[in-house]
């Protein structure tokens, strides 16, 4: 096996400033450990045998899985659950997740880029302090405001709409976001910003040719972290919706269980099937992904 | 700068009237009603909130303990570059990618007595419910915590290995004397994200326990729920959210304080 063929160390969301990865390096811990390795062989069981009970239930027709033991695999295997799950709405609630994914992505970026700009590149009274109402704000439990945002959301007439999700999923965001990419921000070199300001570029410019594509690895990482916050999102849904116009995919899992009973065999098609889309993400930009989330606390 | 307003619009102004609404009577329905002090002392006579506060330090704890051991473990062994630890930690990622609602409906079927894997009526037991959320929050996280861990390994200069090697320190001996001080920094940084996600865990109780068996699992968030969205008493339910305030907020500038995440400088100084 040549080196070639290993996987490259990932970088950090702090990319710029970071040495280059030496090759040959590790060598200590080359010689097999036995403890380590029985320890992540046992860690594998736990997380692949309740993958695998779900998927083999989720494929056994509902009379078959009651008092069956769910590690056999199915007898008859039947797609008969995720036909139901289809037929409920899934595509719907899907839809939703990803509109309100999106626009939480958006809206983190537009604000909290700027944001780190400023309050990496001025230092004054109020962008310090702005800096850490956010350091404050990291630590807001959601559950914590879900009362007067309620009164406060049906006062401005949102009650029930996507847009009541997107709102308060991206302030939410916003906290995190920031800190990662001023971390980001803070390792560009003064000296790049005093030659662009030699060559009398204006903050906007410097921003938007500068620090953006400086910056790229972090912003990876925020997009990703907006995005699973709002992939995650139970509670602002849950209080914040009501029909099933705009309701989300979280929810509509929730809902499958008081609507499938006891029918778990269509329940677990539901998860199924509502990891599919990350997991085909997570197959497409797998690198991606860890890098950025690695760089989250990598320092 | 519109970041801060929309921030301080859905989150700070929240917690201010949280507080305010903490002093007031109100259903749902039409507008608030100043009570004064009422729901913050029936707040100090309530034996479930002495309880909830109990469970949630608990459960923070041990979830704390639980994820840090297992996620440093395995962040410290997957730094390492064979192919087969990479295919490992690509399988050990699944479970993150699932959301918690997804996750805890898993376990919710897996856990029944009638179709799961245990026989048992796991839930139905206090030990067992508080152990499953544990467990299930464990099983969502780290993977996130073991990836924190793995990129804080990877950035321990090898020559500090290499010349504990030389001076002939074993493995187990450099894992404690080296890997083990080099990640303090990692630590931190995961503890934080650990101690105020736990607070998060509302969705797990909601879907595996509602709160049971009797109230022994209702942590703070769920007790909040309870009072505001099942039994319409937003006042009272304010009342908890800004007992919850006070203590994130307290905890957070703790841990601002302990962790040096204000000080503005870069975090790569000096390596």
């Amino acid at each position: 096996m040549s080196h070639d063929t290993l996987p490259r160390p990932v970088k950090t969301a702090n990319a710029p400033a970071s040495a280059a990865p030496t090759r040959h390096r590790r060598h200590w811990t080359r010689r097999p450990n036995p403890l380590a390795g029985l320890g992540s062989v046992i860690w594998l069981a736990v997380v692949i045998v309740p993958i695998y009970a779900m998927i083999s239930a989720s494929l056994t027709r509902q009379d078959d899985a009651l008092g069956a033991n769910p590690l056999k695999p199915p007898t008859s295997p039947t797609l008969a659950n995720y036909n139901t799950v289809l037929h409920n709405g899934f595509g719907h609630f899907l839809t939703n997740t990803v509109i309100v994914a999106a626009a939480v992505v958006a809206l983190v970026l537009v604000l909290c880029v700027p944001l780190a700009y400023v309050a990496v590149r001025t230092r004054n009274v109020f962008s310090s302090a702005a800096f850490r109402l956010f350091l404050l704000g990291v630590a807001i439990p959601a559950q914590a405001v879900v009362v007067p945002l309620y009164l406060m959301i049906a006062k401005l007439n949102l009650y029930d709409s996507l847009l009541a999700v997107i709102l308060p999923t991206a302030a939410f965001a916003m906290p995190v976001s920031v800190l990662i990419l001023t971390g980001t921000l803070r390792d560009i070199s003064e000296e790049l910003y005093e030659a662009m300001a030699l060559d009398g570029a204006s903050a906007t410019r410097m921003l938007f040719q500068l620090v953006i594509p400086l910056a790229k690895g972090g912003i990876s990482t925020v997009v990703i972290y907006a995005a699973l916050q709002a992939w995650n999102g139970f509670l602002f849904p849950l209080i914040f919706t009501q029909s099933d116009g705009p309701r989300v995919l979280t929810l509509g899992l929730f809902n499958y269980v008081s609507q499938f009973g006891v029918n778990i065999p269509a329940l677990l098609a539901s998860v199924v099937l509502s990891g599919i889309p990350i997991f085909a993400v997570y197959l497409v930009a797998r690198r991606a992904l860890i890098g950025g989330l690695m760089g989250v606390g990598g320092k | 700068m519109p970041g801060v307003l929309f921030f301080a619009f859905f989150a700070v102004v929240p917690m201010v009237l949280a507080f305010y609404l903490s002093f007031t009577k109100w259903n749902g329905l039409g507008d608030p009603q100043p009570v004064g002090l009422a729901n913050w002392q029936k707040l100090i006579h309530d034996d479930r909130l002495t309880q909830s506060l109990t469970t949630t330090v608990l459960l923070t704890v041990v979830s704390w303990a639980f994820q840090t051991v297992v996620s440093l473990l395995l962040g410290v062994w997957a730094a390492g570059r064979q192919r087969n630890r990479a295919v490992l930690s690509a399988i050990f990622f699944v479970p993150f990618l699932l959301s918690s609602t997804a996750i805890s409906l898993l376990f919710y079927a897996l856990l029944d007595p009638n179709f799961g894997i245990i026989r048992k009526d796991t839930l139905g037991s206090t030990s067992g419910a508080f152990l499953a959320i544990v467990f299930v929050g464990g099983w969502q996280f780290i993977p996130f915590h073991t990836l924190i861990y793995q990129g804080g390994a990877r950035q321990i200069p090898d020559v500090l290995h290499q010349a504990a090697a030389i001076d002939g320190a074993g493995r187990y001996r450099q894992f404690f004397s080296i890997t083990l001080p080099q990640l303090r920094n990692t630590a931190t940084t995961s503890s934080v994200l650990m101690i105020v996600g736990s607070l998060t865990y509302f969705e797990t109780v909601l879907i595996l326990t509602q709160g049971g068996p009797g109230t022994d699992t209702a942590i703070l968030p769920y007790l909040m729920y309870e009072a505001g969205f099942k039994s319409y008493d937003f006042g009272y339910a304010s009342a908890i959210a800004s007992f919850l305030v006070v203590a994130a907020t307290a905890l957070s500038l703790i841990l601002v304080k302990l962790t040096g995440f204000g000080a503005m400088r870069s975090t790569r100084e000096g390596m």
